[in-house]
């Protein structure tokens, strides 16, 4: 496979003459594992013509830490916590997924105030997600300043989730019929809503400021890395990914799961205001106004957060979980993550079955990366905004 | 049973050991006590691990969770950069520490060992997170995950938690600069500490 030879504008392996007269050879290059814009340990297998690709191959596995098999081990609520370490980035989304999926096959009803929540960390989860995108697609890009910023506020976001669950990075927040903790009393709902205010009126035009709009970061990803929409359909890229490429689909309104049904939102898509429909500013922006978004969705959850129980079952009492199986997906920061559950009636999941979306946004770099510069390539993996976690599992 | 004294070898100089014992100079002693502000008595070591320790340079090396939180330390609330550790290296050649943010699975272990082996000396290694101090969450059915990144590369400082707190990473660093000083690395807890240990129930 690695011989083959790849046709790019007619032309195949040993038929490059840039300068007339002189041929120039075909490098092996690799990049990654330990690479600084790979994001993680992934490692792309180039084969370059100078400074053109022809062929791009994801080498994946370096992080693959077992926890589908893990499932097959551990109780229905032990393994919430292996859910907060594949995508690290928003494990409240994660752990979403996860227990939405088991409290299908259990046929457990949530009490509402508990979906409010869910909803409300989900989303801030998002904007944390979103901004460490948002800040290694700079530095990726050669701007640094960014990430300090939006640090700062992903810091503050941090703050809040670390009073409501208890934990900084990774929470094991939600278990199946509810969630582990109840609001805090110490003027939690109105701190987030006095975050959220500050993030949608003076951070996010502080960053369209710092890099959006900036001419260079424009020069340098618009019109680069286009992917079309309907090679991301074939390639099933969901979420912002999908969404840049003019594809006006969401989970969260198509298929609505928890109470997302009960809020006014929208749906934000790639236009191509620089350049083309689906290159990296689209990709770059639509993540950029889903954090306004996301703001607009955490208001309207926690101004009508409803009083009552937070949680269906006891804290401590056991998942029993019928024979059966349940997919569920919801919107993550990525993408579509789905969980396919099989179970057998016993105290451990037979089969758990993950569709992570970093996984399959990846895939694309293949064709799409092919007669790319190099630099071009750093800025599309980028774009992508993959966790590794999440693709190796 | 006493330990046996070993007897000088034949052809041995007493004298030869008189004059390698440190004797005071009289006449410098003077003139560092009268000049004392101008002359700084130390040694050579001392001198270089003074510089070390003040511009740790660590290599780029992210591998999972543990990774953003070595970013977070990096970035603005916490800014490694006031210890001299903030200049993260993406090449191992100009790196002096490696800070093992994440799990080590068995596919990631060789690369780990070659760009080990890429630092030049001195280097010193901080194992972050439970993974990769002894395997963490994954210990038991994971079969892919190495199971202590102490099997591969001798590690300098243990950083527990999964992941770490920032402040947790910076305490980490001191105490590796600490080491590097030639302090004992040897951590006291405050009595407050082992007193509320002590009333932990631990399961028998």
């Amino acid at each position: 496979m690695a011989n083959e030879p790849t046709m790019v504008n007619g032309r195949g392996w040993g038929d490059q003459d840039h300068v007339p007269g002189i041929k120039s050879e075909l490098l092996e290059l690799n990049m990654g594992p330990q690479h600084p814009a790979t994001h993680g340990v992934l490692r792309l297998l180039l084969h370059t013509d100078g400074e053109i690709v022809y062929k791009v191959t994801p080498v994946l596995g370096y992080l693959h830490r077992c926890a589908e098999k893990i499932a097959e081990g551990v109780n229905y609520k032990q393994w919430v916590v292996y859910t907060d370490r594949f995508d690290y980035l928003a494990p409240m989304c994660c752990n979403h997924a996860y227990v939405t999926a088991v409290e299908k096959l259990m046929g457990q009803a949530v009490p509402e105030r508990a979906e409010h929540i869910r909803v409300a960390t989900s989303e801030l989860s998002r904007i944390a997600s979103h901004l460490i995108a948002l800040a290694t697609f700079g530095l990726d890009m050669g701007a640094w300043t960014p990430l300090l910023y939006c640090f700062r506020e992903r810091e503050e976001i941090l703050n809040l989730l670390e009073r409501i669950s208890g934990g900084r990075m990774l929470y094991n927040y939600m278990i199946p019929g509810g969630v582990r903790y109840d609001v805090p009393n110490d003027n939690w709902v109105a701190d987030v809503l006095d975050f959220v205010d500050l993030m949608e009126h003076n951070k996010l035009p502080e960053y369209n400021t710092l890099l959006s709009y900036n001419k260079i970061f424009i020069e340098r990803t618009a019109d680069v890395g286009i992917i079309d929409a309907k090679t991301a359909l074939d390639y099933g890229c969901t979420g912002p990914v999908l969404r840049g490429s003019g594809v006006d689909f969401d989970c969260r309104r198509d298929d609505p799961y928890s109470v997302y049904h009960k809020f006014d939102w929208q749906v934000q898509i790639g236009h191509g205001e620089k350049g083309t429909v689906g290159d990296c500013w689209d990709r770059y922006i639509v993540r950029a106004r889903e954090i306004e978004q996301s703001c607009r969705i955490i208001r309207q959850a926690l101004q009508t957060l409803p009083d009552g129980p937070y949680q269906a079952l006891a804290l401590k009492a056991i998942v029993k979980v019928p024979a059966g199986a349940a997919y569920t997906r919801v919107e993550s920061s990525k993408g579509e993550l789905g969980h396919y559950i099989i179970s057998d009636g016993g105290q451990t999941a037979f089969r758990n079955k993950v569709r992570s979306p970093s996984f399959c946004n990846l895939q694309v770099v293949e064709k799409v990366g092919v007669g790319q510069m190099v630099s071009d390539l750093v800025a599309l993996v980028g774009s992508l905004d993959i966790v590794l976690g999440e693709i190796d599992r | 049973m006493s330990r046996e004294i070993t007897p000088p070898p034949a052809g041995y100089d007493a004298g030869r050991e008189q004059m390698l014992d440190f004797k005071v100079d009289e006449q410098l002693l003077q003139v560092v006590e009268t000049d004392a502000k101008n002359f700084i008595l130390t040694t050579v070591d001392e001198m270089f691990n003074w510089a070390r320790l003040s511009s740790i340079w660590p290599v780029t090396f992210g591998l999972a969770c543990c990774a953003i939180e070595m970013m977070a330390t990096s970035a603005t609330r916490y800014d490694i950069d006031r210890f001299g550790a903030g200049a993260f290296r993406a090449t191992p050649r100009q790196a002096d520490l490696m800070i093992v943010s994440g799990t080590v699975t068995a596919k990631m272990a060789t690369r780990l060992k070659l760009i080990y082996d890429q630092m030049p000396e001195p280097k010193w290694v901080i194992a972050m997170g439970s993974c990769a101090i002894g395997g963490g969450p994954y210990f038991k059915y994971g079969y892919h995950v190495v199971k202590g990144v102490d099997f591969i590369v001798p590690v300098d400082v243990y950083v527990p938690g999964c992941p770490p707190r920032p402040e947790v990473l910076l305490d980490g660093l001191m105490r590796l600069q600490d080491k590097i000083r030639g302090r004992k690395g040897r951590f006291i807890a405050p009595k407050w500490v082992t007193d509320y240990a002590k009333l932990i129930p631990y399961r028998k």
